[in-house]
């Protein structure tokens, strides 16, 4: 499996990170920044990375399976996380979550046939003080409301 | 940047560079005082840092309060291990969004701050774990660690003073239980985030096995200012018997949300209505959350008179907790809020041990069915009873977070559960389909 | 000693004893699903709870070391409910399919239930399923009666050094994976299936074939390699259903590898002999027993009496008793040397270099005891697993230091304090380069194969010798479940029973084969002719047999065998540990080779003594150096070690004529062809299976 020069480098600079008895360590991180770019957890990745780390691929389905960032199967393009956790429940975060459920047309890790929007009702992503939040990707929109929530989708629908 | 405006009442000092141009870049720093503390931690031996942090009555800031100047003392003088430096940036406290702030717009601080526990310690590299959802503060971490080495704070021989430190990031990838110390040393080692069995504490064998120094990304941005002050100065910040300045996150229905730092000690009522501008549309506050999810629920009433700080809080039977401040306003309803913070403990309980594993679950199911009105109550009681049975008898503290604030639910608003319950309105199965936890 | 109270009773226990493991010796058990001695901790079931005094939490007793003035109550009211709730949420999921479930019975829920929990339950939500899933032909999986108690993993990672299994998912998904995405790949050893506390992991051979009270257990020795460890074979209507060692008893406590818990199923494959055969009109054809027995005596007295030539080759697999027997039979009754079997280790040279010294050969124990081991020239892993587990649990438990010399990488690696790489038959040179690490070790065990052997095995004992290393022991490795016993007998043309010299040695078994002159070739329980051309064409081939092997198919009578779970007698594995046979089930129309052989010598009208197990084990008792072994031992089931160092050998070993097999985890020689599971797990995703070490 190859991977982008800018991944390899990453990759590398990773590895450089732990000691070297210690390339375990990298698996996480290495899993997050591949996926970045596969977009999802492949079966391919995890035998990629379980062969670049010196592990057996049962470890390395250990973690793909426990941390609910690392994906396997097709995201979109555009991963919409909506928070509904406490403090956005407060202040409008399941209207917010329902709304954007028709607006994509989507579910809870769905992801849409053309491969555009996905959508992941997310626990606490740490922008409590700015409720309700959403993360598009990485990014992340405090204050969302439903109207705002539309406008997003539909500049980020222009874009596609 | 900032998120919201500062508020006159709050005692900058962690967040002192905060509304400084390009606060996060070194060379702000190092116009406005940045590493000059560790300059002086050069100068003083180890024992002379950590009393000084002793002295400030500096507990830790992730939420379970541990003195740190203590917590820096148990590790060994003399080790033939290495030791390391491991900074909690896994923030996923329910509520709690302010070392998010800190490591965005001042990192430098936090690289200080780490620098100065390794001189306190003798370590020689750090590791930043920071959550995956703030991939972004990966990359300002990672630019502010290379300004660092490119000005020579990093490195091999900083500033000539013979010390040699590195430090690099380290992104999670969606786990609450990883702030639990222990979890985050195993994600570290690439490996499930859960808890390993103590003693023995990271102190003694944490990164590696080896001993470490394991904080929350705020305490060690309160250290710089500790030798600045000198440490009973930065004590008397706050109250006795718990120092200094801290990080507070006002969420949910005040009028101004947003992250204030605040003296330890400040009263619940002036933080409410003077900081954050009154509960929202004027009404009455109903319930009060501390410290993020995992503390008892306070009604209104109990919350007004207190302050923010350790021992007040547990007087009251809850916990500070790590600065997530959640109000709830009259119009909550508390058996879905009790719901909604189930729902999380379920999703979030790594599974390791029976009660916690099998105990979220269920309660998840019997709030469900109680949200939606179907439900006796006698399941009124079986939720406060299993909440019970998961309470202290758990792996780790994830399960008596699950069970303390539906305990204190339950039995503070146990009215509005059995409101619901002569509510049903629609024919609801009498099994609802309650998806667990749908991970893929 | 730290001092102690617990429910009252005064206990005392080394510093750092666990307080389940204190109790345990005062005689309290303190339940627990995830504790499991030897293994690492996990303190995850929380059952083992208990109050302790001046403790504001209960504590974990797994977890918890002693200390001197510890109250601990295990029995006291909040751990009593402790454990029920416990147990109330562990049912929650588990699916309750007790009736049908392989564990019920004996499963540890459900006595724990029993015995701690509520018979009622308070969960009326819906259960969380997912469907039963088959990992490989012997290990099946079904998660919902799983309570992730984590011994499968450890025992995989921790016991056997493979690592195949894993947790994935997280909370109330959490499941028990396989080591590639949906099949395993590893030793198929199913110490994972014996170790599970319910019925979440169970045995492809086993599963839905019986319950366990209608099985009856009979303790035996496993027949394949030479590592000599005791299967508990269950037998439902005289069929062998399940093979483990559950009790623990025997050298090998609770492990077993592929072969000892599932290939017992050669017992019942469609191609047993059942009849015997004679050749008539050149075609084998099935007759009755005495015209059988009557035809090879004939043909035997015949030979005997004009002074023909006999040829007898005996088996690695065939009891010390029927071993003895029918050297007795060959020198005595027939009056020949030429007698031989299938050699795999050179135990000839190794008795003689170490002629004197007591205490000189490692037993099974010692693996697991002895401060230092030197592995050379083998693949323990793959030839030895017991042997091989053994010296993982002495690191695990003992941090032993292990030194590996061998050709490729093998599993000892892993945790070897050094690797030496070195081709067969050269390993001396990687030996001698450990000299000064070696020298430092207060203790060594030696353990060496094959290719060590002869003038090599005599440097490498000089060598060890001139270390001065305090307590020096041996293991030779050998092939099969009786290689060693075969030795011990006198299977050999210049040596008889306990390694006596004969006055006039016969021919050696590739000599026997070659010649051209052989009368009579008699074969016990061997397949010489799947690796030797038989010269003497006009031979009458009489062979003693299970199956149809290729031997059996030149033979000119055949006379079907009962195989080693038969029936009775003793076995001596390579460590030299003496132990009985016990008969589990019955082929009809087969004899055991003893019995064949005392009615062979009965229509030949000779006195050979009596043909019972127990007459001639007494024999042996008396005849064979080493062998004088307490009966009690023995007959309880137990092993004892024989040492035959007392004295030299006069006749020098034959390093040329040891050929051993080379066999895998999944083969052994011809009878492995025959076990059915055996064959599936090599046909199976699972035979891609290369250990990387």
């Amino acid at each position: 499996m190859t991977f982008s020069p800018e991944l390899e480098k990453r990759i590398e600079k990773l590895l450089a990170s732990y000691p070297s008895n210690r390339r375990k360590s990298a698996l996480i991180p290495m899993l997050m920044y591949a996926q970045d770019e596969t977009g999802y957890v492949t079966r391919e990745l995890v035998e990629e990375v379980a062969r670049r780390i010196g592990i057996p691929p049962v470890q390395v389905d250990e973690v793909v399976t426990f941390y609910t960032m690392l994906w396997r199967k097709p995201r979109g393009k555009y991963h919409v996380q909506v928070c509904t956790n406490i403090s956005c429940l407060l202040t409008g975060g399941e209207e917010l979550y329902e709304h954007t459920c028709k607006k994509l047309g989507l579910g809870h890790r769905e992801t849409a046939a053309d491969g555009v929007f996905s959508l992941e009702e997310v626990e606490c992503m740490g922008a409590c003080s700015w409720a309700p939040a959403v993360q598009i990707n990485y990014d992340f929109y405090h204050h969302v409301t439903p109207e705002k929530l539309d406008q997003l989708i539909d500049d980020l629908k222009k874009v596609h | 940047m900032l998120y919201n405006e500062p508020s006159p009442l709050e005692t900058r000092v962690l967040t002192r560079r905060f509304s400084l141009p390009n606060s996060a870049s070194i060379d702000t720093a190092l116009a406005n005082g940045g590493y000059q503390q560790f300059l002086k931690a050069c100068g003083m031996t180890q024992e002379q840092i950590i009393d000084e942090v002793k002295a400030s009555n500096l507990r830790g800031r992730g939420g379970a309060g541990f003195p740190t100047g203590m917590k820096w003392g148990f590790l060994p003088r003399q080790s033939p291990k290495p030791k390391y430096i491991v900074v909690n940036g896994d923030e996923s406290e329910p509520g709690t969004c302010k070392d998010r702030v800190l490591i965005e717009n001042d990192p430098h601080l936090l690289i200080e701050g780490i620098l100065i526990a390794a001189q306190a310690v003798g370590a020689k590299a750090g590791y930043v774990y920071i959550r995956g959802e703030y991939r972004y503060l990966i990359d300002i971490m990672e630019k502010a660690i290379d300004e660092a080495y490119a000005k020579g704070w990093l490195g091999k021989n900083i500033q000539g003073r013979g010390v040699d430190f590195d430090l690099y990031t380290h992104t999670g990838a969606g786990a609450y239980e990883c702030g639990e110390e222990s979890a985050l040393l195993e994600s570290l080692e690439g490996k499930r985030g859960q808890p390993r069995i103590r003693p023995p504490f990271p102190a003694v064998a944490g990164l590696y096995q080896c001993p470490t120094v394991l904080n929350n990304v705020e305490t060690f941005c309160a250290v710089p200012s500790i030798l600045e002050m000198g440490g009973k100065a930065w004590a008397d910040l706050g109250i006795p018997k718990a120092g200094g300045t801290k990080l507070t996150c006002l969420t949910g229905h005040v009028n101004k949300c947003g992250v204030y730092e605040l003296p330890l000690g400040f009263p619940v009522e002036k933080m409410i209505n003077e900081v954050g501008g009154g509960i929202r549309g004027g009404r009455k506050m109903k319930a009060f959350i501390p410290g993020g999810s995992s503390c008892p629920v306070l009604k209104g009433d109990e919350a007004w008179p207190l302050t923010m700080d350790y021992d007040a809080m547990a007087k009251a039977g809850t916990m500070l907790g790590s600065g997530g401040v959640v109000i709830m306003d009259e119009t909550t309803d508390m058996v879905k809020a009790a719901l909604r913070i189930m729902h999380f403990y379920a999703h979030e309980s790594c599974g390791w041990c029976i009660p916690c594993r099998e105990g979220t679950t269920w309660l998840k199911k019997i709030l469900t069915r109680l949200d939606r009105g179907v439900g006796t109550t006698r399941d009124i009681d079986l939720a406060g009873d299993l909440a019970k049975n998961m309470l202290g008898r758990t792996f780790c503290p994830l399960g008596d977070a699950a069970a303390l604030p539906t305990i204190s639910i339950v039995e503070k608003f146990r009215d509005e559960f059995e409101a619901k319950l002569r509510k049903v309105q629609v024919a609801v199965p009498a099994f609802p389909d309650s998806p667990l936890v749908v991970m893929q | 000693m730290v001092n102690l109270t617990i429910n009252g009773i005064a206990v005392q226990a080394p510093p750092g004893t666990l307080v389940i493991d204190a109790a345990k010796k005062a005689g309290i058990e303190i339940p627990a699903f995830c504790y499991y001695e030897g293994y690492s901790l996990q303190a995850a079931c929380r059952m083992c709870l208990v109050e302790v005094e001046k403790m504001p939490k209960l504590q974990t007793a797994c977890t918890l070391p002693v200390g001197e003035g510890m109250v601990v109550r295990t029995e006291a009211a909040a751990v009593v409910k402790a454990r029920k709730t416990t147990l109330e949420f562990l049912l929650t999921n588990h699916p309750l399919d007790c009736p049908v479930c392989d564990k019920g019975g004996e499963c540890e829920l459900q006595d724990m239930v029993f015995r701690y929990g509520a018979g009622e339950s308070r969960f009326t939500e819906l259960k969380h399923h997912v469907d039963e899933k088959q990992w490989s032909p012997v290990v099946f999986y079904d998660a919902p009666r799983c309570i992730l108690c984590y011994r499968c993993v450890r025992v995989c990672d921790e016991g056997m050094g493979v690592g195949a299994l894993g947790v994935v998912n997280r909370g109330v998904l959490s499941e028990i994976a396989p080591s590639h995405g949906d099949h395993l790949e590893c030793d198929e050893c199913g110490a994972c299936i014996d170790i599970c506390p319910v019925g979440a992991l169970t045995s492809g051979t086993y599963r839905y074939q019986t319950r366990p009270w209608e099985m009856q257990h009979v303790g035996t020795t496993c027949t394949f390699c030479a590592d000599g460890c005791k299967t508990t074979l269950g037998i439902r209507n005289e069929k062998i259903v399940r093979g483990n060692n559950r009790d623990q008893s025997g050298i090998n406590g609770e492990f077993l590898c592929v072969k000892g818990r599932y290939a017992f199923d050669f017992q019942e494959h469609p191609g047993r002999l059942t009849a015997p055969l004679m050749r008539i009109n050149g075609k084998l054809e099935e007759v009755s027993w005495s015209k059988a027995l009557a035809a090879v005596a004939a043909k035997f007295s015949e030979v005997k009496s004009r002074g023909g030539q006999f040829g007898v080759i005996g088996s690695t697999k065939t009891s010390n008793e029927e071993n003895f027997f029918l050297q007795k039979f060959a020198r005595q009754g027939l009056g020949t040397a030429n007698i031989d079997h299938r050699r795999s280790g050179d135990i000839v040279t190794l008795i003689d270099a170490l002629a004197g010294k007591t205490d000189a050969l490692g037993s099974v124990q010692d693996a697991y005891l002895m401060k230092a081991s030197l592995v050379v020239g083998t693949d323990l892993a793959q030839e030895h697993p017991l042997l091989a587990f053994q010296l993982r649990a002495n690191f695990r438990h003992h941090d032993s230091h292990t030194y590996t010399v061998a050709a490729g990488p093998v599993r000892e690696d892993s945790y070897s304090v050094a690797q030496v790489r070195a081709a067969a038959g050269e390993e001396m040179a990687g030996v001698e380069s450990l000299r000064d690490r070696l020298a430092k070790e207060p203790e060594l065990l030696v353990l060496f194969g094959a290719s060590v052997k002869g003038e090599a095995l005599r440097k490498l004992v000089a060598f060890v010798g001139s270390l001065g290393i305090a307590k020096v022991k041996y293991i030779c490795l050998m092939d099969y479940s009786n290689s060693r016993g075969a030795m011990d007998m006198g299977l050999l043309p210049d040596l008889g029973p306990g390694y006596k010299p004969v006055s006039a040695a016969g021919l050696a078994l590739p000599d026997m084969m070659a010649s051209t002159g052989l009368d009579v070739l008699w074969i016990v329980g061997a397949n010489p002719l799947a690796r030797h051309e038989l010269k003497s064409t006009g031979a009458f081939v009489v062979v003693q047999e299970m199956f149809l092997t290729e031997t059996a198919a030149r033979a000119d009578v055949v006379l079907p065998a009962s195989s080693a779970y038969e029936k009775g007698g003793t076995v001596t594995s390579g460590t030299g540990e003496v132990q009985r046979l016990h008969s589990a089930a019955k082929t009809m129309g087969a004899k055991p080779d003893l019995e064949i052989m005392g009615l062979i010598a009965k229509e030949m009208k000779l006195n050979l003594g009596i043909w019972a197990n127990a007459n001639v084990f007494e024999e042996i008792r008396r005849e064979v150096r080493g062998y004088n072994i307490p009966l009690p031992t023995i007959a309880t089931g137990q092993a004892v070690q024989t040492s035959p160092l007392n004295g030299r050998v006069a006749v020098a070993s034959r390093p040329d004529l040891i050929q051993p097999a080379g066999n895998t985890l999944f083969t052994s020689g011809s009878l492995g062809k025959y076990s059915k599971k055996l064959t599936s797990v090599m046909e199976y995703p699972g035979a891609l299976y290369k250990p990387q070490y």
